[in-house]
């Protein structure tokens, strides 16, 4: 296994009283190293979902998965759908790790930060102490936290958003992971701190030859830091490519919404946005065939009545580019509001 | 524009919020400086952006505006008459034509009344009763902002948070008002919703002459919707400008810094420019820094900058207030 990260077929499921919720819908997804991974969406598209069953930290008694999510480690290759939980603990934050949205709700306020970072290395180095509290200090100096051996002692309270978004990457860092799950990590940050956080995370990258999975719903961020990019709509992913693939030459009608849904700053005249009309549907009873079928503006020029038959399959445009879409390529959508960039 | 001719105008508005101090023998009280001395003047029908990061003091602008917070001093003028210091019931008349619309839809509304309720409200409260009854109007409202009338009876917990939005919208505008400050409106929304609900603002923009005060962190989108933009920094405001000049001739450093944070939807903009980095986090708005609140983190910071506040001055097309300007 060459890449840090397999994903193939994906399911995810919670049973309610009201019918299944089907999360994710057969996903299939690679991660190399030194390279980011985006997966875009909106609320409710499956991306969080997708980035806990990476880490294992779904519920098993409420969740039905199924498909595999291939990881190596050295020279043994742990699968976290089918494997036991044992296996899995025994990875998570040693060869991957995550940091997440909100990092207020993500430290314990009881414990100084030293210690929870070198708990976090603790776990994988048990009884290794005077080595654990040297690597706290040396993260937390990496990610750019101003006299670290002072400010271990501190409590998350003492730090402010960005800061505290550093201790939760120097916390993903303490065992050098392989893969790093970034779930909206600039979220809660404003613009400003957003910055520092991602050419942190870029720097970092670097340095450890690192694959990232950023899961985002932010179009800005992805163009600033992803190699390639999965779209996802209703638990499918809808259109995959790289960067460019998908900013300058995206073939699914709800990439091409998407991007002409977000206000760009411009010089001159300003053009109306063109919204997607409607709103996503709900996940227990999703629409038949493509379920964006609903929303799409263009359904007009797909062979009558195939968009709510059956759900496309993801078809290849270029060898890495694939996207999911009944209209005939020459018929889909353009991006109309792209002005700068693009080829 | 002068302040004689502007629809609203506000002068030297300050708003200080009071906090304890810790300390047992130390009662003195801090004062937290949200809005620090701003002035602005709005013409009638214009949009002006107000954007600023987190604790800028750009939410207590817009809500002492409405005096929904009273301000600690300065002046409020609407229609050339001073309102700074109106009693409410002498207020409630203009509450018709000055509203408000909030960041989080599902906060903003009552949960246990119905859309129609909640829309008819500001009827009932000012006594006044449309042409052709309420409901009627209440209905057309609805269709107006692009919701079914027919969920009239429906309760919120049935909407969307982009329909949500769009009630708080249409509660908002139930007045015909003149003046609306929209509060962060799409913050919580996402992308292809928000959308939706920026061409909404704008069509009743455009259709009944609203005069908009539009607060949010999101520059794109501020940029997008305002005729003006005010950019704030810990309870002052360091630049007004024309908005399509903002982008290309940016004259305050906090506002270039800002301007090269935001990420674009484009990989090769982002690929090629150069980010500004700001050093180190927002000064507390209860100590903030001596002269130029910005100095502490600007990279053009010179001695001056630290003993003295510089003055609003006319710089191209923008106001801007800097020693030491683009």
């Amino acid at each position: 296994m060459t890449s840090l990260l397999e994903i193939s077929n994906l399911r995810v499921s919670f049973p309610t009283d009201d019918g299944d919720v089907h999360a994710v819908d057969n996903l299939s997804l690679t991660l190399n190293a030194g390279e980011t991974v985006a997966i875009v969406g909106e609320s409710g598209s499956g991306k969080t979902v997708t980035s806990l069953s990476v880490m294992g930290l779904h519920n098993p008694r409420s969740t039905k998965l199924s498909g595999s999510i291939k990881i190596p480690d050295g020279d043994q290759v742990i699968d976290v759908v089918n494997d036991d939980a044992e296996k899995v603990r025994n990875m998570r934050g040693r060869v991957m790790s995550m940091i997440f949205q909100d990092p207020m709700s993500s430290l314990h306020p009881y414990f100084r930060i030293g210690k929870q970072l070198a708990e976090a290395y603790l776990v994988h180095n048990p009884g290794k102490k005077e080595e654990a509290r040297k690597r706290t200090v040396e993260m937390l100096d990496l990610v750019g936290i101003p006299e670290p051996a002072k400010r271990a002692k501190d409590y998350p309270h003492q730090f402010s958003g960005g800061m505290r978004q550093r201790v939760m990457i120097a916390m993903a860092l303490m065992n050098t992971p392989r893969v790093l799950i970034a779930d909206e990590p600039t979220t809660a940050l404003d613009v400003t701190v957003q910055a520092q956080i991602l050419t942190l995370m870029q720097g970092i990258q670097k340095e450890f030859n690192m694959g990232i999975l950023l899961i985002t719903h932010d179009l800005g961020v992805v163009a600033a830091i992803a190699d390639r990019v999965s779209v996802m709509y209703a638990g499918n992913i809808v259109e995959q490519g790289s960067a460019d693939d998908i900013f300058y030459r995206p073939m699914a009608p709800y990439t091409v919404g998407l991007l002409n849904s977000v206000p760009k700053i411009t010089y001159g005249e300003k053009q109306r946005l063109q919204s997607i009309a409607g709103q996503p549907p709900s996940l227990i009873n999703l629409p038949s065939g493509c379920a964006f079928s609903p929303r799409c503006t263009y359904i007009e020029n797909a062979p009558a009545g195939s968009c709510a038959a059956t759900l496309p399959d993801l078809v290849g445009v270029s060898s890495s580019h694939v996207s999911r879409c009944h209209i005939p390529e020459s018929d889909r959508p353009q991006v109309f509001s792209h002005v700068a960039g693009g080829k | 524009m002068s302040t004689e001719t502007a629809l609203f105008s506000i002068q030297n508005l300050t708003k200080h919020f009071p906090v304890k101090k810790s300390g047992v023998f130390n009662n003195q009280k801090a004062l937290v400086k949200a809005v620090d001395g701003i002035s602005l003047d709005i013409a009638e029908g214009e949009t002006v952006g107000i954007v600023g990061e987190s604790g800028c003091g750009k939410t207590t602008a817009g809500r002492s505006f409405l005096k929904l917070i009273e301000p600690t001093s300065g002046k409020i003028i609407y229609k050339g008459e001073d309102i700074t210091n109106l009693k409410p019931g002498k207020m409630r008349p203009l509450r018709a034509e000055l509203q408000i619309i909030f960041q989080d839809p599902y906060s903003a509304l009552n949960p246990r009344q119905t859309i129609g309720n909640i829309i008819s409200a500001p009827f009932e409260i000012q006594g006044i009763t449309p042409d052709g009854g309420v409901k009627k109007e209440v209905q057309r409202l609805m269709e107006r902002v692009g919701l079914n009338p027919e969920h009239f009876n429906r309760y919120p917990h049935e909407f969307s948070g982009g329909q949500r939005q769009r009630i708080g919208i249409a509660r908002a505008i139930a007045l015909k008002p003149k003046f609306v400050v929209a509060d962060e409106p799409v913050s919580a929304l996402d992308v292809s919703i928000q959308a939706q609900v920026i061409n909404l603002l704008e069509d009743l923009k455009r259709e009944d002459g609203i005069t908009i005060v539009f607060i949010a962190h999101d520059l794109s989108v501020v940029q997008h919707i305002s005729d003006r933009v005010v950019v704030m920094y810990l309870g002052k405001i360091m630049e007004i400008s024309d908005s399509n000049n903002l982008y290309s001739a940016p004259r305050h450093p906090y506002t270039k810094a800002l301007l090269s944070a935001v990420p674009q939807a484009d990989p090769h903009i982002e690929r090629t420019r150069e980010r500004i980095i700001l050093s180190g986090d927002l000064p507390s708005p209860m100590n903030p820094p001596s002269g130029c609140v910005f100095s502490t983190r600007c990279w053009k910071a010179q001695d001056i900058c630290h003993s003295k506040t510089p003055e609003m001055v006319q710089v191209g097309q923008s106001q801007v207030a800097c020693h030491f300007p683009e």
